[in-house]
């Protein structure tokens, strides 16, 4: 060929800063209690701040719950149920449920925006994931509203009462869906904790609530921390409790509600297993591997934290794992092209950091890229071990970070057997390109809900819950009603 | 509608609405040019509405079947927002619906609730969107080492009669279940109820609903049934009202292509029924080996 | 026709299978890649350096050619700072006419062969019309493969026509068009891939432009995962040229995202990604001024050859 003009070794074309504008809207500076339609204090006057992980900067003041706000909103929660929520139509209550749904998706750029700035998730994440799917949650219960008889045949439908609720810091707008719309549907109200680091989400969503019309204490919001959610638990005007968060929290509340009649459903950690056949559709598979453990940071339950691959691929994917991370950016959550957003907070990052530590003291090799990230806020590489051992804390635990394990198998047995060698059992993927062997170990894996050729996909119409210590009890489609009626 | 008499020199004359079809997403008459009169029930003259030809059904066939792959394919999620669309405009132009009932004889509490309750007819069907299947679907225990199941699909293309005794209520009971399976109709209105319908066309063309997924026509039904029984392209027929002898003739020439037929009672009981759309749609059964 | 078996022996047709939706997963996300301000305006530039410019009318005539070839160093007049495309690409006639218009330049001259678009031809006959285009002082030859053996599942006669055509191509660079709009499946669209690749394909290029779909960003992923395996495997790069239906800038610059993100910075060359167009640079042209003035511009000030 002649020589032309431009460069024959290539280009180091890359993305410029693309933040997303967050001046269209105002958080206030502080927030009050949502409780019987209204923003009010704490009964103690206590305050404390919520700040972006990303910049360590302060982004509001919201109250602290005490005891007498608990008993406050529960009080709040059974009158609206007593006098207003019970006796009103299924059809009235899924048209509240329409309205918010509405609304979420008028106010979605704002919601997207603060839940990146409250938690750390990238922006991309929570415009294109967190907030539809809350959307959609609300938009799929309020459909079931007024159709309860047809997802119980042979049974008389009535809801339970009053349901405290708590939730985690890794999906903050998208677990107020997830708990508060199947509650409301069933003729519930509610009283929501959100987690003590990210509650403006919730807090903007008791102003939705507001803006729908939603009758005075239908929905109530208390903010705090564990010990507000341990008061909330303990209060006896309850008739369920909600919870996800770890699974030490929830064998206390399990213990906690012992004596009583609550109706308690669980959703805990996991720590699953995400299998690779050689007969896979590999690149793709390996894409799979980057949705199951580094989006959101890794800091989901039911997220691919363990590779299982067959010893024939393991060269080749593991190859083409560490190119792909290369490519993964690490930075301000605000920033369009962000893919690994930042570290909750401090505690969390901290304790993903031991993880490595103590993973490297076990004896597994340790594989980071080496991107740049900013020198302020809470950040992590996104990383995986090799060589590592099924004993190993760092396959038998938790980390809730962007660290992945990698293990080979060589048969489908053995491949199971590693899968189910866990307390937990959430969630699974398998990947390979013949229906049978899918078929085969989603019998086979003892988890709540299973990937084929794909992973961490999530969807109001399809359940989701786990086995053995990832909890009881399911959330989504028809089986996620159950846990909010009464049936005779 | 319009109003008669002449107008004082200085008042303003109002701009008369022309009632048309929607075929194929688009607002036209009825290619034979003919229209029929609407009179109140005391006599007074409202106004032409079209009279659909046997080649105005063909027409809406054709672009029925153009849209029914589409509409059958897209989310559930999607198809029961876009109901949820039409319940919204519906809602938004509930005052004008209640002038156009009143006009063609209902009385203001009857126009009232005529609205409202075919607002939440939308809002219920548009809820069963993402639901039915979980109801109508199954997962089959079948005894050999196989996973079966059962998913429902749309028929395709779908006839609808509405009855007359409910001008706006008859006509939108019978094409939600219809359409939020995934099928695309036909529906025709006749006598008064024209009026309504084609009120209602104008409703559906505001709310995303893709264009053949919903024709509307309005004609005479002792002209058009046997067109809309013996189709060959059409799968299914649904009619409301309608006696004896019709419902015979229309089953025989439904035999010819084996058309699925559905009498709904012309009282309209039983609006809200999710059987309505299982009536339209096939069940398809998938086996597949569990094995290595 | 009996397969080629000599041929198909030689050939390591054993890859991974593609799923379908996880590819279309990966091209959503990659499309989300947010390009701004100075990246943005490099990013087009660069895209504007790998465009072949085409005319493949029946209707061409030498002045047509000769129009087409001016625009090619002529973008735009009104900026100097803009670089030249990288080729333009013509019908074997019309090759001596576009090297003379372009003499002087570095714009290259790709011609098609192989009785493009159909390949509906004897051997002979497509041999004999590349070492026609050749003659005339073609830099670059841009053929189709035989879909009908392929479909067919004729791996061998495909590999064996790839390598007859690279011969009789001698110095001159080959790009292998697959037509995947024709291929039916990702699945296929790989297989194809890997023949041609195995064959001598200098550049392995999505379609003809004469049917519809042309390179849709799937099969452009597919393809240049194809790519990096072969690179991978042998060490050796492999170019890539997606052809027809690249309709905007924004299209094109997913293209880059796309090739930067699978292959490396090593890809973004001329060299090894060339876009297949007529009337994509004008866009270009309009978003880059766009990017100067902060001013949104009309066609009317572009000219359209």
């Amino acid at each position: 060929m002649t020589e032309t003009k431009n460069p024959t070794k290539g280009s180091n074309w890359s993305y410029a800063p693309s933040p997303e504008s967050s001046d269209h809207f105002k958080l206030k500076d502080q927030y009050g209690l949502f409780i019987g339609g209204k923003f009010v204090p704490a009964a103690s006057g206590k305050r404390f701040s919520t700040i972006n992980p990303a910049t360590e900067k302060v982004l509001a003041h919201v109250a602290d719950a005490g005891e007498k706000d608990v008993d406050k909103a529960v009080r709040a929660a059974r009158t609206a149920y007593e006098k207003v929520w019970r006796k009103m139509s299924g059809r009235e209550r899924g048209k509240y449920l329409y309205r918010i749904a509405r609304i979420i998706q008028e106010r979605s750029r704002e919601l997207a925006v603060v839940e990146s700035m409250d938690g750390g998730k990238p922006i991309r994440e929570s415009r294109d994931l967190d907030v539809p799917l809350a959307t959609a949650h609300f938009f799929y219960h309020a459909g079931w509203a007024d159709k309860l008889p047809y997802a119980f045949p042979g049974k008389a439908v009535r809801p339970i009462g009053v349901a405290g609720q708590i939730i985690p810091w890794n999906f903050p707008l998208l677990m107020v869906a997830w708990k508060v719309a199947p509650a409301l549907a069933c003729g519930n109200t509610v009283v929501l904790k959100p987690a003590e680091t990210t509650p403006l989400t919730a807090l903007l969503f008791a102003e939705i609530c507001q803006e729908a019309g939603l009758p005075d204490g239908v929905f109530n919001c208390i903010t705090g921390a564990g010990s507000t959610g341990a008061a909330l638990v303990k209060h006896p005007g309850l008739n369920k409790v909600a919870f996800t968060g770890s699974t030490d929290v929830g064998k206390a509340i399990q213990k906690s509600l012992a004596g009583r009649t609550t109706k308690l459903t669980l959703e805990l950690g996991g720590k699953a297993a995400n299998i690779i056949f050689e007969d896979a559709a590999i690149d793709q598979a390996v894409e799979g591997i980057i949705n199951g453990i580094f989006f959101n940071q890794g800091h989901v339950c039911c997220a691919g934290s363990r590779l299982l691959v067959q010893e024939s691929v393991e060269k080749e994917v593991v190859a083409k794992l560490k190119a792909r991370m290369a490519h993964l950016i690490v930075g301000d959550p605000l920033d369009k092209n962000t893919d690994i957003g930042a570290i909750n907070s401090k505690a969390q990052c901290d304790r993903i950091q031991d993880y490595l530590k103590v993973g490297q003291e076990e004896g597994a090799e340790l594989f980071q890229t080496n991107c740049p990230i900013p020198d302020k806020g809470y950040f992590i590489r996104p990383s995986f071990f090799t060589k590592v051992a099924q004993s190993h804390r760092i396959v038998q635990e938790e980390i809730f970070g962007p660290v992945l394990a990698i293990q080979s198998f060589r048969t489908l047995n053995e491949a199971l057997e590693k899968a189910n060698n866990t307390p937990y059992g959430l969630s699974g993927g398998v990947w390979t390109d013949k229906g049978a062997k899918i078929f085969k170990v989603t019998r086979g894996i003892r988890a709540g809900v299973i990937w084929a050729n794909t992973f961490n996909k999530f969807d109001p119409a399809s359940p989701f819950g786990g086995y053995k210590e990832s909890g009881y009890g399911r959330e989504g489609g028809r089986h996620g009603l159950r846990p909010y009626v009464e049936l005779s | 509608m319009s109003r008669n008499g002449t107008s004082a020199s200085n008042a303003r004359l109002d701009v008369r609405k022309t009632y048309k079809m929607l075929i194929g997403g688009a607002f036209v008459r009825s290619e034979s040019g003919r229209a029929l009169d609407v009179e109140a029930p005391g006599g007074k003259w409202l106004g032409h509405v079209c009279r659909a030809s046997r080649k105005d059904f063909r027409n809406s066939v054709v672009a029925a079947r153009k849209a029914a792959d589409g509409w059958a394919g897209t989310s559930a999620y999607l198809k029961g927002q876009i109901l949820y669309r039409a319940a919204e405009m519906l809602e938004g132009r509930a005052s004008g619906f209640r002038d156009v009932l009143q006009s063609i004889g209902l009385s203001l509490p009857a126009a009232k609730a005529e609205v409202s309750a075919a607002v939440d007819l939308l809002v219920y069907y548009a809820g069963w969107s993402d639901k039915y299947l979980q109801i109508f679907g199954s997962v089959n225990p079948v005894s050999s080492p196989h996973f079966n199941f059962s998913v429902t699909e749309p028929m395709g293309v779908v006839a609808y009669i509405a009855g007359e005794k409910r001008p706006l209520l008859d006509l939108v009971s019978g094409i939600a279940p219809i359409v939020v399976g995934g099928n695309a109709v036909i529906a025709l209105s006749t006598g008064r109820s024209a009026v309504a319908a084609m009120e209602l066309g104008e409703v559906l063309a505001t709310s995303d609903i893709p264009h053949g997924v919903i024709n509307l026509l309005c004609g005479l039904r002792e002209e058009l049934v046997g067109q809309m029984s013996s189709h060959m392209d059409v799968n299914a027929l649904v009619v409301q009202g309608g006696d004896e002898k019709e419902h015979t003739a229309s089953r025989e020439a439904c035999a010819l292509n084996l058309k699925r037929f559905f009498p709904r009672e012309a009282n309209g009981r039983g609006d809200e029924d999710p059987y309505r759309i299982l009536d339209t749609m096939e069940i398809k059964t998938t086996w597949h080996p569990i094995g290595g | 026709m009996s397969p080629s078996i000599v041929t198909s022996n030689k050939l390591n047709l054993q890859s991974h299978p593609v799923d379908e939706v996880g590819i279309r997963e990966r091209v959503a996300r990659l499309a989300t890649r947010s390009i701004k301000k100075a990246s943005k305006v490099e990013g087009l530039k660069l895209a504007l350096s790998m465009v072949d410019l085409t005319t493949l009318e029946g209707a061409d005539t030498p002045g047509k050619v000769r129009q087409l070839c001016t625009k090619a160093i002529h973008l735009h007049s009104g900026r100097k700072d803009l670089p030249m495309v990288a080729a333009v690409c013509v019908y074997p006639t019309m090759v001596r006419i576009a090297r003379k218009t372009l003499e002087g330049t570095p714009i290259q001259v790709a011609a098609v062969a192989t009785a493009f678009p159909s390949g509906m031809n004897p051997l002979a006959v497509k041999l004999e019309d590349t070492r026609y285009a050749v003659a005339e002082g073609a830099h670059e030859i841009d053929m189709v493969i035989s879909r009908g053996d392929f479909l067919r599942g004729d791996y061998g006669r495909v590999a064996d026509e790839i390598e007859q055509v690279k011969e009789a191509c001698g110095k001159v660079h080959l790009k292998v068009i697959l037509e995947t709009g024709e291929l039916g499946t990702l699945d296929r669209v790989r297989l194809a891939s890997d023949i041609a690749m195995q064959s001598g394909a200098d550049f392995i290029k999505t379609s003809t432009g004469k049917i519809q779909p042309a390179a849709t960003p799937e099969v452009v992923l597919v393809m240049l995962l194809a790519i990096s395996d072969f690179y991978r495997k042998t060490g050796k790069k492999i170019g890539m040229k997606p052809a027809g239906g690249i309709a905007n800038a924004k299209a094109a610059l997913n293209l880059l995202i796309m090739v930067r993100e699978i292959l490396g910075p090593a890809w973004l060359t001329p060299d090894l990604f060339r876009i297949g167009a007529s009337k994509l640079p004008n866009d270009m042209l309009m978003q880059l001024e766009k990017e100067r003035t902060g001013v949104y511009q009309g066609q009317d000030y572009f000219s359209n050859d």
